[in-house]
């Protein structure tokens, strides 16, 4: 046995603490990478919470960015996320598209009525089929879309205030540089 | 802003609602010690839960025009990984999107006549690699194919390395009668 050899336990015994560590500071294992990322948002109909006869489209979210919000009334996430939502609505007039997840109607608008409604408009996705299409497996979501209806941004689970300083507006920000810096030209 | 939900993990697994989780160690710590008790309750039910379910299998009644597609759609719900759930699959869930999934891969199959490799193109592009139990080989999964094949070369050249090394020497005469001596002593 040389000196060196000695060393050994000590090299695994910090190779043990070096993964640990790296484990401690990976993400939530329940956070997908999302397959949607730089992808145009799916093509779906569907119909309207304040109003079912209405159907709308993809073409309905082009033209400015906009956040798409999966939510549901069972979510209880969904509801310390409202809060959020409002604040950002009211400060920075970003336009919020609701897509309301396995859910009853009913009980959405009367939702939206107590706690405040900060979405352009809401679809509602009764069945999932919209949810699948977008690759979410549960509430709450979020995409933020281009004026293209690219998807640019993707969080899984609240958008709480951390998340919007760190992630959302940053994000939201290159959005408004890149379509400023189009008009520039 | 209620923090209720904050555990995350096992108790979300059959509701389908995300968890809210602010990402601190210190949080972490106190969130485990206050809730140790429940979380291991919650994983224990949990995974009494998926054992029942894999048991029973969650009931769904579908039609299928003949035997083949049924069993493509048992082997494809069989194949494929429930997001919500981590580590179970499709056909052993009773989680919302799995039941969701599942009705999808029907759909798909009855329907719409896609192929089994189809399918799981449709999956993949929706929920990632992730819902794949076999990861492609590709950079990001380079770490995961090759340490394994990392670890049997250690293991090989731990062995050669000790097999190699010489025999050790035999006694001397001094030594053999000393040993004799320390025999005879006991």
């Amino acid at each position: 046995m040389s000196r060196t050899s000695l060393f050994v336990p000590l090299g695994v015994f910090l190779l043990i603490v070096g993964v640990g560590y790296a484990g401690f500071k990976l993400n939530d294992p329940h956070e997908l990478p999302s397959a949607l990322l730089d992808k145009p948002f799916p093509e779906f109909s569907a119909p309207l919470l304040a109003d079912s006869g209405t159907v709308v489209d993809r073409t309905a979210l082009l033209g400015k960015p906009v956040l798409v919000n999966v939510w549901a009334t069972w979510c209880p996430t969904c509801k310390a996320e409202h809060e959020q939502l409002l604040r950002i609505r009211e400060s920075t007039g970003l336009r919020m598209v609701g897509v309301n997840y396995k859910d009853d109607p009913a009980k959405a608008r009367s939702w939206l009525r107590q706690l405040g409604d900060p979405y352009d408009f809401v679809v509602q996705d009764a069945d999932g089929s919209l949810g699948v299409e977008l690759g979410v497996y549960g509430a709450p979501e979020s995409f933020l879309l281009d004026a293209r209806g690219t998807i640019v941004y993707k969080r899984v689970g609240d958008i709480n205030p951390r998340i919007w300083r760190d992630e959302l507006a940053p994000a939201l920000a290159r959005l408004n540089g890149v379509a400023a810096g189009g008009k520039d030209e | 802003m209620a923090r209720m939900s904050s555990v995350g993990g096992a108790r979300t697994c059959a509701t389908g609602a995300h968890a809210s989780r602010p990402r601190t160690a210190a949080w972490l710590l106190a969130t485990l010690q206050a809730t140790l008790p429940a979380t291991l309750l919650t994983t224990f039910l949990c995974v009494a839960g998926a054992t029942v379910a894999w048991a029973a299998g969650p009931v769904d009644v579908y039609k299928f025009a003949t035997p083949e597609e049924e069993v493509r759609y048992r082997a494809l719900i069989d194949e494929f990984r429930c997001p919500k759930c981590l580590n179970t699959n499709l056909s052993g869930s009773d989680a919302p999107i799995a039941k969701d999934l599942r009705r999808t891969v029907h759909r798909l199959l009855t329907q719409e006549g896609l192929t089994d490799q189809q399918i799981r193109d449709y999956l993949r592009d929706r929920y990632g690699d992730f819902v794949l139990y076999d990861p492609p080989f590709r950079p990001g999964t380079w770490v995961l194919w090759l340490a394994p094949l990392v670890f049997v070369i250690i293991g090989v050249l731990v062995v050669w390395r000790l097999l190699r090394q010489p025999a050790a020497e035999p006694l001397s005469e001094q030594e053999i009668a000393r040993l004799q001596s320390i025999l005879e002593d006991q």
